[in-house]
């Protein structure tokens, strides 16, 4: 019993996912049910989730027998359900933001809300996933819903050619994804992620095949959070995606990919084990780790300098967010992985808050995307300018707002963990990303506005942006809320 | 019951929000007036709960309270958090009961200014700050009071961004806001560097922390350059908030600001900040005999320095403002000698007569049409009754005649100089009072007897108005028998054996220092003082009648005497030369060096050239990049693979 409850999140919203694509069928020409629908689907799922996230994990571990009903491919722990939390959020969030924007660009289709409730169904099995077979259905589940999405501008040719780029090479890391599986298991002898775990602390494995399955999967992985040197479709398929839907994709999507690696690292590397070839194994892969990461955030900040359109240079920015996240794979322990898990939070609230700024602007596939659109948006519109700048203070990591503390708490975890030089390309990093994030608040404030600027409509996404923006300062004036919450997670 | 605190310094945090966000729509003055009045009154109404509540319920360490904890990393931590002692809550009082009346006082002294709401938000935000620094628990918090009650007093001297003022190179009120803010910006540095080295060597900032470490470990403290080094260099900060040489030059200026202004922030509270500060490290200045005996003598010196040049200025408020400086010169003088409690009370009575002869400047000038040389006055006493015989109480309360506020406590500072320094301070602080009482009645004579002088076609002096002399009559009711809770052991032995109330309140705050600097517990009974007490009086009566006698009829006796010693009148009326000292000796040369090699060579060409070309080839090499971004899926992969290959093979050659 107690497991069917615990796995009631699950089961809420794949029912919901499959009902609601049902219901289109009989619905007629309005799309407001279906979008309603969806909204409640996921705050019914986050709330169920909640329910979990009362109970300490101790409970949870002694009391329920996982082997009743789903034979042992789930778990059920605080950061399954803080991650389904997320998940879920980001995609209320990315619905009201998206009515508005859809209507604009005449494109509102039903199916659309239904897409985004299967996208958070798979990054829901994501941090359930006690199984390798159930991580992979988890992650092709939500790649396969963004494979649509992206390219769900369908009369739009770069909409479509950002999809079919991005299914390519998906499909592509994800036969890495599945030959690092294959060895895992070859190593193992299970897919059983808890099986694995003790095996690898009693040392009953091929150590060379679990190094190389390991360094394979961390490959495909690396793809998902779009980590150099597989971060190339990133900006590509982020700028043709529907605005809203890169917001979506470049957060929760990140977020899940990252709890993937972290569902890994945990159960997998171990750089203190007293096995010495798991010991150098497990080293070299944090080492590769952090060097992707350090490369990643480098290039997401270099390139995102030299660019003109405000979808791209944060798309860019996304890339380098990808490799801040990291850092907390690398710290490898609580503190790091606790990192992770505030960092993507307050990353939701900022990134979307951010896109859905740059939809609101933007106007007929793909104008006014560019910085001299921006110019003088104070004196036009002060509230979105203010928000915007707001959401620019908090990416570039200024105090009081929350991004400072997202970044503060993954470089404490990655000096801890011994990596100096890691956080200090960080700090660089990060010094270099000014440029750009004041930048645009610089096109904002102090520039002229132009006069051709067409006529903005808010409708929910008001809603959106007033949960980021409190989400930000709220965040920012009481970090350990979040952080020691965060930290009693894993 | 002491979480009530919380809501001290929220009050007037709220009205500031108020006033500043929705001030500019809400168009009435009245309401903004009473909103910006009210909170301080209720701050003052939890304050004054809280002392009572202390009063019958005495705590023997401090109650320390945190209301947020921002952020914490190893032992340091940044914290909101509030002590409630004997001292902090004295200091709460002065600061929202000062605060309030002159609140009150403002809606009458602003009416009709185009940024009435501006003034009550900066009023607001003052106060608040104001007790975020005497009631912070840890020396960040503190800084944070003194740095924001430094931008609030910035804000309020440039008030009137527009209009000019007189001063050695200042044109406009805007250059003297200027001036207050990077001079308190050197003694600001003295006291990070001090906060710096407290957090290095102690591991916490939190008064308690540091301060039970010294004092437990007194003797392996006593006398050691940290110690020294940490107090000097918080004396630093003292010398530029409480305008003390050698940082004393901004306050005259800073008399640009609005009268009330001057009244509640460079008389009555921010500009005592210096002597709250040492008073709550009372422990590690009495470990730090060198720090002590600076204190004394700059305190002394200060004193004398602007009472004598007080007595040569024409312009109303720069002769209140030396005078200020000459008292807060007094209280140094007490902390220095080992005198906690004198010097903590000086700061009460001073917030007293100050503010209301501040206030009642503010009476005379705005019925004078902003009108501030006091050539220009003369005869105002029946014009004025209510202003003139407040003023005339606050003169007698500063100048020391018996029983009025100034006389217990400028005579126990008097006599602890004595006792615990030497005669020479005495001598000092004895001739300082003597000058106090002689510049006070000449300011008294040439506003408010002596002939009209004033063109009576253009101004018509009139009464203020019933919400400005209220607050008169209510600071001059204290300047009068507020003295008496301070009354010295010699003059109230025979009602009982401590009948020094402040004294007993401030106690438990102090017993550690007075421990330190063997102070005995139990009063004497020394003929000296009694001895002393005559001979200040007898001073101030000299002072005061030498100046009636000058003075009474209006410039012609002086002008002769001013003619015989020019040399001395006119170092006196140039303010000793501070100011041309400084702009020739340090300033100017600075500023040469700066315009004509750090900034042009240094800065233009060598780290602007080295920064450009940084960003130049960071920008550079971002294009590069971008163009291999080519949109080709082909790439992507090809690229992907390079990247697989060498991190398996990376992986294949470590395992």
């Amino acid at each position: 019993m107690q497991e069917w409850i615990l796995s009631l999140p699950l089961i809420l919203i794949s029912g919901f996912a499959i009902i609601a694509m049902l219901l289109i069928v009989f619905i007629g020409r309005r799309n407001a049910p279906i979008m309603y629908l969806s909204l409640f689907a996921l705050i019914t799922t986050a709330l169920s989730s909640l329910y979990t996230l009362s109970i300490p994990n101790e409970i949870i571990k002694s009391s329920v027998n996982p082997d009743s009903i789903f034979a042992n491919m789930l778990i059920y722990g605080n950061y399954s359900a803080f991650f389904d939390i997320i998940f879920c959020l980001a995609g209320v969030l990315t619905i009201l933001a998206s009515q508005n924007y859809l209507h604009q660009e005449e494109y509102e289709h039903k199916e659309y809300y239904v897409l985004i409730l299967y996208a958070v169904a798979g990054m829901m099995f994501i941090s359930h996933s006690n199984n390798l077979l159930m991580l992979f259905i988890g992650i092709e589940t939500m790649s396969i819903t963004f494979y649509i999405l992206a390219g769900y501008f369908r009369f739009e040719e770069r909409s479509v050619e950002s999809s079919l780029k991005y299914f390519l090479l998906g499909a592509f890391a994800t036969g890495f994804l599945v030959y690092g599986i294959a060895l895992l298991y070859g190593a193992t002898g299970t897919l059983d992620l808890s099986l694995i775990n003790s095996k690898v602390i009693q040392g009953d494995i091929h150590y060379t095949y679990l190094i190389i399955g390991l360094g394979l999967l961390f490959i495909g992985l690396a793809f998902k959070v779009a980590a150099f040197p597989f971060h190339m479709w990133a900006p590509d398929v982020y700028e043709g995606a529907p605005t809203p839907i890169t917001g979506f994709m470049s957060t929760a999507g990140k977020a899940a990919a990252l709890v993937a690696f972290i569902i890994i690292a945990k159960n997998v590397i171990d750089i203190n084990s007293i096995y010495p070839e798991i010991a150098i194994g497990s080293s070299t892969l944090t080492m590769i780790v952090a060097f992707l990461a350090g490369a990643t955030m480098l290039l997401g900040n270099i390139v995102a300098l030299v660019q003109k359109s405000v979808k791209r240079m944060l798309a860019y920015s996304s890339i380098a967010h990808a490799g801040y996240l990291l850092m907390g794979i690398v710290a490898n322990n609580p503190r790091g992985w606790a990192g992770i898990a505030f960092y993507a939070t307050v990353y939701l609230f900022m990134q979307i808050g951010a896109f859905v700024i740059i939809g609101i602007i933007e106007k007929k596939s793909f104008k006014y995307l560019n910085l001299s659109d921006y110019s003088g948006l104070s004196k036009t519109k002060p509230a979105l300018a203010a928000l915007m700048a707001l959401f620019m203070f908090s990416l570039a990591g200024i105090p009081p707002m929350a991004g400072f503390f997202g970044k503060y708490y993954l470089f404490v975890a990655a000096i801890e963990a011994g990596y100096l030089w890691l956080t200090i390309i960080a700090v660089i990093s990060s010094i270099i990303s000014m440029y750009f994030y004041i930048g645009l608040i610089i096109y904002m404030y102090f520039n002229e506005p132009a006069d051709d600027r067409p006529q903005i409509n808010v409708g929910l996404s008001s809603i959106t942006l007033v949960i980021s923006s409190l989400g930000i300062l709220f965040f920012g004036i009481f970090p350990h809320l979040l952080i020691d919450f965060a930290s009693k997670l894993f | 019951m002491h979480n009530l605190i919380v809501l001290v310094p929220l009050m007037p945090l709220i009205g500031f929000l108020i006033s500043g966000l929705f001030g500019k729509y809400l168009k009435n003055e009245t309401l903004i007036g009473v909103i910006g009045s009210g909170v301080v009154f209720v701050s003052l109404i939890v304050t004054s709960i809280i002392f009572v509540n202390l009063l019958s319920n005495p705590i023997e360490s401090p109650i320390v309270i945190t209301v947020y904890e921002w952020i914490s990393a190893g032992s340091f931590s940044a914290s909101i958090s509030y002590q409630i002692d004997n001292l902090s809550i004295l200091y709460s009082l002065i600061v929202t009961g000062v605060g309030f009346l002159i609140h009150v006082y403002s809606i009458g002294y602003m009416h009709g200014d185009r940024s009435f709401y501006r003034f009550f938000a900066y009023l607001n935000l003052f106060i608040f700050m104001m007790l975020n620094l005497v009631l912070s628990s840890n020396l960040l918090l503190t800084f944070l009071g003194w740095e924001g009650v430094g931008v609030c007093s910035y804000l309020l001297i440039g008030f009137w961004y527009d209009r000019k003022f007189e001063g050695t190179r200042i044109v406009w009120t805007g250059d003297a806001a200027n001036k207050a803010f990077i001079v308190n910006r050197i003694g600001d540095f003295g006291f990070l560097i001090a906060m710096f080295l407290v957090f290095l060597n102690f591991g916490t900032l939190e008064y308690t922390g540091y301060l039970n470490q010294l004092s437990d470990n007194s003797s392996a403290f006593y006398g050691t350059g940290l110690i020294a080094a940490i107090a000097l260099l918080m004396f630093l900060g003292c010398t530029g908030k409480s305008a003390q040489i050698p940082l004393a030059v901004w306050l005259p200026d800073a008399m640009a600001g609005p009268t009330p202004v001057s009244a509640l922030i460079h008389a009555a509270t921010m500009v005592t900040a210096g002597i709250y500060l040492v008073a709550r490290n009372s422990v590690l200045f009495s470990l730090a005999p060198v720090a002590m005996e600076v204190v004394a003598i700059i305190g002394a010196f200060t004193a004398l320095f602007a009472a004598s040049i007080g007595i040569v200025q024409n312009d109303f408020k720069k002769v209140l403002a030396y005078s200020t400086v000459s008292q807060l010169g007094y209280m140094f003088l007490a902390l220095g000698v080992g005198a906690f409690t004198a010097g903590v009370f000086h700061v009460m009575t001073h917030a007293f007569f100050k503010g209301l002869l501040f206030l009642a400047a503010g009476a005379v000038i705005h019925s004078m049409h902003e009108e501030q040389d006091i050539k220009k006055m003369g005869g105002l006493s029946k014009y004025m009754p209510t202003t003139y015989k407040t003023f005339l109480v606050a003169t007698l309360a500063i100048a020391g005649i018996p029983f009025f506020a100034g006389f217990f406590s400028k005579d126990e500072i008097l006599w602890y100089a004595f006792s615990e320094g030497n005669i020479w301070l005495w001598l000092i602080g004895a001739v300082t009072a003597l000058f106090t009482a002689f510049y006070m009645t000449r300011l008294l004579m040439l506003v408010f007897h002596s002939k009209e002088r004033f063109d009576h076609h253009k101004i018509h002096p009139h009464e203020a108005p019933k919400v400005m002399t209220i607050p008169l009559i209510i600071l001059a009711f204290l300047s009068a028998f507020g003295g008496f809770l301070g009354v010295p052991y010699v003059l109230g032995f025979w009602f009982s054996e401590h009948p020094n109330w402040i004294e007993n309140w401030l106690h438990p705050v102090f017993q550690q220092a007075n421990i330190i600097l063997e102070r005995p517990e139990h009063h004497a009974l020394h003929i000296e003082e009694y001895f002393l007490m005559i001979v200040s009086v007898i001073l101030a009566i000299i002072g005061i009648s030498t100046a009636y006698n000058w003075y009474k009829s209006g410039w012609e006796k002086p002008k002769l005497l001013v003619e015989k010693f020019k040399g001395i009148y006119t170092l006196l009326f140039k303010k000793y030369l501070l100011d041309e000292f400084y702009f020739k000796v340090i300033i100017d040369p600075i500023y040469n060096l700066s315009a004509g090699i750090l900034w042009k060579i240094a800065d233009a060409k060598i780290i602007d050239g080295f920064v450009n070309g940084l960003a130049k080839v960071t920008i550079e090499f971002g294009e590069i990049i971008r163009k291999m971004q080519s949109g080709i899926a082909q790439n992507y992969a090809l690229i992907m693979v390079l990247g697989i290959i060498v991190i398996i093979s990376f992986l294949l050659l470590s395992v």
